[in-house]
């Protein structure tokens, strides 16, 4: 017979939202922060996005020109491994696919890199085909540090840990390299519908 | 196809509550008896899910608080108000309930004794949990680390582990403990009464030229400002490994 916590009934008050709560999850209003090390402090002027690794010629823009890029705004539920979700977030930045046109490349995976030494590993497709941005703004306003301004990576889909805050640029590379949490017991691929948080599961 | 991690699952397991402790008025520590527990590292965590009889599941994240070297599973948990499991694990059970967690996970926020590094510990409230699975296997291994811990409380009573603290620093010169209580002190109080504030840092943290490495653990706006303040102070952000949680940890 399955396991039952003896007295426990619980507050169920995601019951409205459910289909969009993913299991183990439970939804905050609030906005939780958690990063590995201290914030990083934001120095526009010397700032650049970078898109290099498995590509003819790498791409750089300075803050001044990723902010010229066309931009998308999407709102979507975000979902950390600590357990919340949030729903109906807003985000405002560049398409990873506009960030990617005109590269060719052989490469299947990514590596998305960070001010402070971060990394995070991804299938290339996962963060193509318009379902990962570089963001600079929530809900209308710039991106705080805490949040991972100015920049930091959006791929909703996957738990928040993939959303490398700080971002900095992505490495596209012919084979998967573990990112930070992906060699520190966390799973290399985090789908959290799927319940993928560590390793193994 | 690159590195390989070698997937190890980490199964639900049920262990059975051996001992309640009431630390201060909202926090109290649950022993755990956990037959097939692989072990731990000090600083790292376990899942814990409750499950009601209709199947509905509620999970959350806490903290181990006992050393690896103790064979009992201890975790420490604060009572938020409006939280889901935190009400339940301390209120609720009792010794010889049942309950079903995963772990030890995390692989990072950890100390192991050997680590030649001085080490500096920041605590906010609960956020000396793991803090104290550190100076606990510390203490275990008789690790002579020259330690000082830097611990923020809101009040007297809501210290935790005061007296093992207290114990721990009489016994050993290099353990040194500086609390500060940021809401009210009692008459007679000879600790900080303020926030973490840069003189206080300058008076208790290594100098940078010791290179230490720091553990900070607290609310996130208490972590945010300890590691500014260290940063401030002359720390490479790299010295730093922090762990926050928000008010909705449940």
């Amino acid at each position: 017979m399955a396991f039952i916590s003896r007295g426990f009934r619980g507050k169920r008050r995601d019951t409205a939202s459910s289909s969009r709560v993913p299991p183990g999850q439970h939804v905050v209003n609030d906005f939780p922060v958690l990063s590995a090390g201290p914030t990083p402090r934001p120095d526009l002027a010397r700032w650049s996005f970078t898109i290099n690794g498995e590509v003819d010629a790498p791409k750089t823009w300075s803050w001044d020109d990723f902010r010229k890029l066309p931009t998308e705004t999407v709102t979507v539920d975000i979902h950390c491994v600590t357990k919340w979700t949030k729903l109906d977030t807003s985000w405002k930045g560049v398409s990873v696919d506009t960030l990617l046109e005109g590269v060719d490349t052989a490469a299947e995976y990514a590596v998305a890199f960070s001010d402070g030494g971060y990394t995070t590993n991804m299938p290339l497709d996962e963060i193509t085909g318009h379902k990962a941005w570089v963001v600079y703004e929530y809900d209308g306003q710039p991106l705080h540090p805490e949040h991972g301004g100015p920049a930091r990576l959006l791929v909703p889909h996957l738990y928040l840990w993939k959303s490398a805050k700080w971002v900095r640029g992505i490495t596209l590379n012919k084979e998967d390299e573990p990112g930070f949490w992906e060699s520190n017991g966390y799973n290399n691929h985090g789908d959290p519908w799927k319940e993928e948080r560590y390793w193994g599961d | 196809m690159g590195r390989l991690i070698v997937p190890t699952k980490l199964s639900w397991q049920i262990g059975e509550v051996t001992d309640i402790v009431r630390e201060t008025p909202r926090v109290a520590t649950l022993t755990i008896d956990v037959p097939a527990w692989s072990g731990h590292l000090a600083g790292q965590h376990v899942d814990v899910r409750l499950t009601a009889d209709d199947g509905y599941q509620a999970q959350r994240s806490y903290s181990i608080a006992s050393p690896p070297e103790e064979s009992r599973l201890a975790i420490t948990v604060e009572r938020l108000e409006d939280g889901e499991v935190s009400p339940y694990l301390v209120g609720e059970l009792r010794p010889k309930d049942k309950v079903e967690l995963r772990g030890p996970i995390g692989g990072f926020f950890v100390w192991r004794a050997g680590d030649p590094r001085r080490l500096l510990l920041v605590a906010g409230g609960s956020g000396i949990v793991p803090l104290m699975a550190m100076i606990r296997h510390r203490a275990a291994v008789g690790d002579q680390t020259p330690v000082r811990l830097l611990y923020s409380s809101r009040t007297f009573e809501d210290v935790i582990y005061r007296h093992e603290l207290e114990r721990l620093a009489g016994a050993n010169q290099t353990l040194t403990v500086a609390h500060t209580l940021t809401r009210s002190q009692a008459p007679g109080w000879t600790g900080y009464a303020r926030r973490l504030d840069g003189a206080m840092v300058e008076e208790v943290a290594w100098p940078a030229s010791d290179h230490p490495q720091v553990f900070i653990c607290g609310p996130t706006s208490f972590v945010e400002a300890a590691a500014g303040l260290l940063v401030d102070h002359g720390y490479e952000p790299g010295w730093i490994k922090t762990e926050r949680f928000g008010a909705t940890g449940g």
